[in-house]
């Protein structure tokens, strides 16, 4: 193999400069001669029957070409709305999902109609003149009341709310644990619904060849050939005749992963009209109908001994499903399995209910499961802290699973490939000066000045995944394919199955293929995002799986590649294969390196005259590559916040974070992924929220006026730091690092929080912490505590 | 009805029956072809739309077409001249400055007016000269970065061109 130049190397990214210049191709860029737009009527009610649609002033408007209701989808669009089974609970119930609404809408966007018309605005124009008649039913908010037998139901067909029960691990398996506790601690968690909101919103062009029947949709997509698979079914196409194209995409973060209404409809339109039809999302729409992350109650029990000892836990999560199961919605039984952190327990027990809603359906967003099991893990940790007066770091050094223990078996039957969770921990409290810190806080404590220190020894498992493990991965094997060509004069170009919307791939990938193959960077190529290209199937990105699992199939691709170049180059050098040296890109006789063949020599000749005997022409590869199980990256994040109690307002004095993904293939990205990975944390800790009207279901935040995305001004310097250890589950020794800085970020931001207004008798605090609301909960705590306000918590020193 | 609109796009004058309903974003985008200019909202919150208007930052979100009658807008293709970059667009590429680049052509158009009004800013006044813009993806510290490092590059170039320099004192 060749000497490593490249992975590991600060290589400037070459999608840059198209996207610098203005010249990326997004989906709204793209045009079709004589398309027609598209603009769907969505129900103003979270919960209604539809009595009438009127649609004869829609139709009579300029430039209409056609309204369409659901009636006209029947026969063109089959089947309903897929959501992935991953396991069996004890009580299950799926409401079917038809792309749009017939009977009755269940949330407040749901699609009723659409318009088709020659520009976007008279499409627009005419979508104000679709008349609907509405009866308004009772919605369904409150999680707990919607689970009360005489609560209103998210379908009016439903017997009851819940969308399913499943208990993990049940509560008698813990008992040991909680009998011989010297010391209980127990909390309700909540994650608040937050809006993915990528800055390029969803968008749909669709066309269709009504002679060759055959249909090309380009989108906003983190996985097209998933978007092939369903659309060109839902269609009754094969998907030899459906192409998905997705380009450049400005953002997912887990929300262009599952196929949306608008992914049928649009398409089904093109074929239904005969002309192109394209549909570009509202950023109220966005916020009202793209898939929301989160949307939990959390209630956790901590059992443990005095001396800080973990024994066990006890967590049930109620999840807000919304009106229909997110395609990937029981993937959020992660926050379940993962709930046991870095830490020993005797045992876990661990419940997860989904509750149908009148809101938008739930799916992943960065992190999915992940940042919500670090959550409760890491401030059930700082809870019990408090509770026996121990610092939280001295705790969490006394639970850690050690370095020697790996590959450790977790509570759940997850083996945790390698990790050393005290290293990254140390070196994050070296930056940080961890115990200067708790000096400076009891200083400024005594001067009425309220500095918070929190800490998240946050873990992850990500690089999803082993067919072997498909009970962790949503019932689905998401292995990953690659295509290697080396071309007669050298040049490769490399198809993925997995998807870049950011993360660089075009850059990092062809790092990996030009050490593999010894091949000058500049000769190789990255290409993706077309399901005409490649290998047959792609399984997209998400789930911080591109490089472990992606770069993987690359790596084993370009490999083969190599093995068939050997063969043909000891046939060149007219010596044995075994004595054939591969180096820096050439392969020589062992001993004879002056006389050698470069890869490019090889590759002319794959396709030439003169082949051993029985090889065959041709210089490719595929590989398909199932991972033997999960990559676990584990880092220590340390927040340093000061919260004016009178404001309620949160300054931060200081973020650290020491990450670790195992070997890494190209710093400046994975700082990159790092640092806008930890300001969604930040921005899940502070700022965001999916407000709706509890009562009428209405959503409050439907703008960016009214859903705080932070800027500039916002956003702390962040310091950031590595360790490396590298996984044994792949060649690569990689991990992932999208998901991270999220998963690990928010309970740093609240640990920090609560330990800032400790003082004040707090336990707890909830997300967002925006100052009407902490300043409220100070307010309320000295009210309570006025007297003991000085002796309620202290510092932990 | 339609209106008539004449004005200047990156140096080209042009003259175009728009209706007067038309948002100058819009306007760049459809009519004039170029879609370097993004839109990322409907309030006029995140920036994407950002070009310069008579040398000034403006969401062209927030102007219908016939507004900029006779103006001189700039628009992110307008920076580079042929491959080479502008200094900023090389600073975000040098720096790690986007990563879905969705945001990057308003986050450069409102650096090109920042460093316009102040060559040497500061990280907060970066931060605050960027306050119109939202990114999702690079949580914004490699973007303070890469206008800082355009700032002392553009810095640099205008000292080294100086008639006291080229005197060799
Ligand atoms: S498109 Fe968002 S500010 Fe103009
Ligand atoms: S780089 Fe993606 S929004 Fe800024």
């Amino acid at each position: 193999m060749a000497v490593t130049q490249l992975i590991g190397a600060k290589i400037h990214r070459r999608e840059d400069p198209r996207l610098v210049s203005g010249h990326g191709r997004y989906i709204d860029d793209l045009n079709r001669p004589g398309q027609v737009y598209a603009t769907f009527v969505r129900s103003p009610y979270a919960h209604a029957k539809i009595q009438k649609i009127d649609l004869t002033e829609a139709k009579a408007a300029a430039g209409v070409r056609a309204v369409y209701t659901a009636k006209d989808f029947q026969g063109q669009v089959a089947g309903t709305h897929p959501t992935v089974a991953a396991f069996a609970p004890e009580k299950k119930t799926v409401p079917d999902r038809f792309p749009i609404a017939s009977g009755e809408a269940a949330y407040q966007g749901e699609i009723v109609a659409v318009v088709l018309a020659d520009t976007k605005s008279a499409a627009d124009d005419a979508a104000n003149l679709v008349q609907v008649d509405y009866d308004v039913l009772p919605a369904v908010g409150d999680l707990e009341k919607a689970l009360e037998p005489n609560s209103p139901k998210a379908h009016t067909d439903l017997a009851d709310n819940l969308g399913w029960d499943m208990t993990l691990v049940p509560w008698e398996a813990t008992d040991s644990a909680f009998g011989s506790a010297e010391v209980v601690v127990k909390e309700r968690i909540l994650q608040q619904r937050l809006a993915p909101t990528p800055m390029e919103t969803r968008g749909v062009l669709a066309e269709y060849d009504t002679f060759d029947k055959r249909l090309t949709i380009w989108m906003s997509n983190q996985n097209p050939h998933f978007i092939r698979l369903f659309v060109g079914g839902a269609l009754s196409l094969p998907e030899s005749s459906v192409r998905v194209i997705s380009q450049d995409v400005g953002g997912g973060f887990g929300s262009k992963i599952s196929p949306y209404p608008e992914d049928y409809l649009v398409p089904a339109m093109a074929r239904m009209g005969g002309r192109p039809v394209k549909w570009i999302e509202t950023r109220t729409e966005s916020i009202q109908n793209t898939t929301h992350g989160r949307g939990q109650i959390f209630d956790v029990e901590v059992a443990a001994k005095k001396d800080g000892t973990l024994l066990g836990m006890r967590l049930t999560q109620y999840l807000d499903l919304g009106a229909y199961h997110g395609t990937f919605g029981a993937f959020q039984a992660c926050a379940c399995v993962m709930a046991g952190g870095a830490y020993h327990w005797q045992g876990i027990s661990a419940r997860t209910v989904g509750v149908l809603t009148n809101k938008v359906p739930t799916d992943p967003y960065r992190g999915a499961g992940r940042p919500e099991a670090t959550h409760l893990v890491e401030r059930m940790l700082d809870r019990l802290a408090q509770e026996i007066g121990m610092d939280p770091i001295e705790l969490r050094r006394k639970n850690f699973i050690q370095a020697s223990e790996f590959p450790y078996t977790q509570n759940f039957g997850l083996v945790i490939d390698s990790g050393d969770y005290e290293k990254s921990l140390a070196k994050a409290m070296s930056i940080a000066g961890y115990d200067e810190l708790r000096k400076r806080q009891a200083d400024l404590r005594g001067k009425g000045r309220y500095l918070g220190i929190g800490v998240s020894t946050w873990i992850e498992l990500c690089g999803f995944g082993p067919s072997a493990l498909a009970g962790a991965t949503a019932g689905v094997a998401l292995v990953e394919s690659a295509q290697v060509r080396v071309h007669p004069t050298g040049s490769v170009a490399v198809y993925t199955g997995t998807h870049s919307h950011g993360q660089g791939h075009e850059t990092t990938f062809a790092q990996i293929v030009a050490d593999t193959l010894g091949v000058p960077y500049e000769q190789v190529e990255i290409r993706h995002g077309d399901t005409n290209e490649g290998p047959s199937f792609g399984y997209g990105t998400y789930g911080s799986r591109s490089l472990a699992v992606g770069g993987m199939a690359i790596h084993r691709a370009s490999q083969r590649v190599v093995d068939k170049a050997k063969k043909l180059a000891a046939h060149m050098l007219e010596a044995a294969e075994e004595d054939i040296v591969f180096d820096q890109g050439k392969f020589h006789v062992k001993g004879s390196p002056e006389k050698a063949k470069a890869m490019g020599e090889v590759a002319f000749a794959a396709y030439g005259a003169g082949l051993p005997e029985g090889m065959e022409h041709g210089l490719e590869a595929v590989a398909y590559f199932d991972p033997p199980n999960l990559v676990w990256p584990f880092g220590a994040h340390i927040a340093v916040v000061e919260v004016d109690p009178e404001t309620g307002s949160v300054k931060f004095e200081k973020y650290v974070a020491v990450d670790d993904c195992g070997n890494v293939i190209n710093p400046m990205v994975v700082e990159g992924q790092l640092h806008g990975g930890i300001v969604q944390g930040f921005s899940q800790a502070l700022f965001e929220d999916v407000a709706y009207d509890e009562a009428s279901g209405q959503l409050r935040t439907g703008t960016m006026l009214d859903y705080m995305v932070p800027t500039a001004v916002e956003i702390p310097d962040i310091q950031l730091d590595s360790t490396v250890t590298p996984t044994p589950v792949n060649d690569l020794g990689v991990k992932g690092i999208g998901e991270a800085g999220t998963i690990a970020a928010s309970v740093a931001v609240i640990n920090a929080i609560t330990d800032a207004v400790s003082p004040f008798g707090i336990t707890h605090v909830d997300m967002p912490a925006s100052p009407d609301r902490l300043w409220k909960q100070i307010k309320e705590a000295r009210g309570v505590s006025a007297t003991s306000a000085n002796g309620g918590g202290g510092a932990q020193a | 009805m339609k209106r008539k609109v004449a004005l200047t796009v990156n140096g080209s004058r042009r003259e175009d029956e728009v209706e007067p309903r038309l948002l100058l974003v819009h306007y760049l985008r459809d009519v004039a072809g170029l879609t370097g200019t993004h839109i990322g909202c409907d309030t006029s919150q995140c920036g994407a739309c950002t070009v310069l208007v008579d040398g000034k930052a403006v969401k062209s979100c927030t102007l219908f077409a016939v507004q900029a009658q006779d103006a001189e807008v700039e628009t992110i293709e307008g920076l580079a001249t042929g491959d080479q970059l502008h200094p900023l667009q090389q600073a975000f590429w040098d720096n790690h400055g986007l990563q879905c680049g969705y945001c990057t052509p308003g986050f450069i158009m409102a650096g090109v007016y920042l460093l316009s009004q102040n060559p040497n800013p500061t990280d907060d006044e970066i931060r605050k000269g960027l306050e119109g813009n939202l990114c999702r993806c690079t949580g914004y510290v490699n973007i303070i970065k890469s206008v800082k490092d355009a700032a002392q590059k553009m810095g640099a170039a205008k000292g080294a061109g100086t008639p006291v320099a080229a005197g060799g004192e």
